[in-house]
């Protein structure tokens, strides 16, 4: 997956920088990506779907929560945030920590805390959470 | 920057979709960046150990494909350190209260057809939009 990912250049902030300056200079190529990615995984779904157990015999874990809820949509939002002010998100981060240096080092770090941070902060109220 | 084709990178895209369609129907779990990175920063549950594992195999597997695929991953970001940490902050949070990221919500919520990931997907692409707008408005981010 961490291939695909750099072989795209999607870890190249600003191709996902100009995938998302619509008002700019839109550069539409991380879309072919996503295309691609969502109508793959579609395909192979099918074949999830029917399916009691995974093939090699573990539980299917598919996020059963459906709540569209503040939290949720907050989350989103903030996220979006975070991702549009570097081009940054976690997959492409994660396939560049060996080469990416002390921008990328930084950016994870960063992101590590704030999970810790909010894990026991938020998480508590939340009813069941799906990851 | 030497940006590769479009047929490239639908290429790349359906090689990800693909393997994490493999991953959900060989192990049952969905690949979701933000979910496993966070399972092995609070190491402990159940779940952590086949995270971790693709966490490594992700992190290796980025670095080999860089070496491959020369100036995939930049050499220099455009953004300042204190802005990567802002940054990396507001993900590690809005991925967490969120649950899920590009490729959780984006990619196999999506190929779900899960309305909740559409909305999710929808906020966080549309609050991207409007912060990279507003960066340029503001003579920002690059």
């Amino acid at each position: 997956m961490a291939t695909s990912l750099v072989a795209a250049h999607v870890t190249d902030p600003r191709m996902v920088l100009g995938f998302l300056d619509v008002f700019g200079q839109w550069n539409p190529a991380i879309a072919y990506f996503m295309v691609g990615s969502i109508a793959s995984f579609s395909v192979v779904y099918r074949l999830v779907r029917p399916r009691e157990v995974a093939v090699l015999g573990d539980e299917i874990c598919v996020p059963s929560s459906s709540a569209i809820d503040a939290r949720m949509v907050g989350g989103a939002a903030v996220f979006g945030v975070g991702w549009g002010l570097t081009g940054l998100c976690p997959g492409p981060a994660i396939a560049s920590i060996a080469t990416g240096g002390v921008s990328i080092l930084a950016f994870v770090a960063a992101m590590a805390a704030a999970m810790l941070i909010v894990q026991p902060t938020f998480t508590r109220r939340a009813a069941r959470s799906a990851t | 920057m030497t940006e590769p084709s479009s047929l490239t990178i639908l290429l790349g895209g359906l090689a990800f979709g693909t393997a994490a369609g493999f991953l959900l129907l060989l192990n049952g779990r969905i690949a979701g960046f933000s979910g496993i990175f966070r399972g092995v920063i609070l190491y402990g549950g159940r779940d952590d150990t086949w995270k971790a594992f693709f966490l490594a195999g992700a992190i290796a597997a980025g670095g080999v494909a860089s070496r491959v695929f020369p100036g995939a991953v930049p050499g220099h970001y455009d953004a300042s350190l204190g802005l990567l940490v802002v940054a990396g902050l507001l993900v590690g949070i809005g991925t967490r209260l969120g649950n899920g990221c590009t490729s959780g919500h984006g990619v196999c919520g999506i190929g779900r057809l899960s309305k909740r990931s559409f909305v999710a997907t929808l906020v966080f692409v549309g609050s991207g939009i409007v912060t990279v707008a507003a960066a340029n408005a503001f003579g920002g981010t690059q």
